[in-house]
């Protein structure tokens, strides 16, 4: 890959992100600093205090719809980016339809019910879009139990064993080596299979 | 039978057997599952009717909350 014409070809893709909130910001951020050329973001949640300890976003922001209030901050971020947001609670026909025109999907979601509902449905119903998923980040420290685990179309980045609990929250740290892993790996499927 | 389960061999004491029954004989017991038979997805419902053969590649995927 040639690293000098990575932003011509970045340009022109569009990436899903499911979910809003540790992973899903934290992930569309960096894709909005390297110049994807669409984000289309989905959560139906609100932005409380307690998720400034790992969610992109501020003190300022608290009580906003976190899917507006991350367009917002993308588009600070990097204004050359669009980015399409939906105020809604996932459902597989929303993802059918909502995602349809994405070169990947970012599964960003916390309850393991919807990781898996979302998954069952794009490797069933859009097995030719990879999927990129965030199993296993909670707590701190034990970086080195984070990887990529890819399946098929389905790439599963985490520790694939520690589930967020009261005694295991989620922290900033962690849960943004695990975005940004998602981001490194949409940036690889897009890049490398361009060659 | 001989499958690959999760990129590692493996043998078992049937010659085919459900997706269900590989589970409970394996103790799979986190609740949200991947399961792929030869790279097909194999949905939730279809567990007990999802037949496994001699020489599958299986891969059974945990999902646990967090995000």
């Amino acid at each position: 890959m040639n690293m000098k014409n990575f932003k011509e070809i970045l340009k022109v893709k569009c990436i899903g992100i499911a979910g809003c909130g540790g992973l899903g910001s934290n992930c569309a951020a960096s894709l909005a600093r390297v110049g994807i050329g669409k984000l289309i973001i989905a959560d139906f949640d609100v932005i409380v205090e307690s998720n400034l300890n790992r969610q992109y976003f501020f003190y300022d922001q608290i009580g906003q719809k976190k899917s507006y209030a991350l367009r917002d901050n993308l588009s600070r971020i990097n204004p050359a980016v669009v980015v399409e947001a939906h105020d809604i609670k996932l459902r597989p026909s929303d993802i059918l339809n909502i995602f349809k025109d994405c070169d990947v999907i970012v599964e960003a979601f916390d309850l393991a019910e919807m990781k898996q509902m979302i998954i069952e449905t794009v490797l069933s119903d859009m097995p030719e879009k990879p999927i990129v998923s965030g199993v296993g980040l909670a707590g701190w420290g034990d970086s080195n139990s984070i990887h990529v685990k890819q399946v098929g179309n389905l790439f599963i980045c985490g520790d694939a064993l520690k589930e967020v609990s009261d005694e295991m929250p989620p922290l900033a740290p962690r849960v943004c080596i695990v975005a940004n892993m998602e981001a490194n790996v949409v940036m690889e499927i897009l890049l490398d299979k361009n060659n | 039978m001989k499958i690959i389960l999760n990129n590692n061999p493996d043998e078992l004491s049937f010659t085919e057997m459900t997706v269900q029954e590989l589970l409970t004989v394996k103790k799979f017991s986190f609740r949200m599952l991947i399961i792929k038979i030869n790279d097909k997805l194999v949905k939730r419902d279809d567990y007990d009717t999802s037949v496994i053969h001699d020489g599958d590649k299986v891969d059974v995927i945990h999902l646990i909350s967090g995000g």
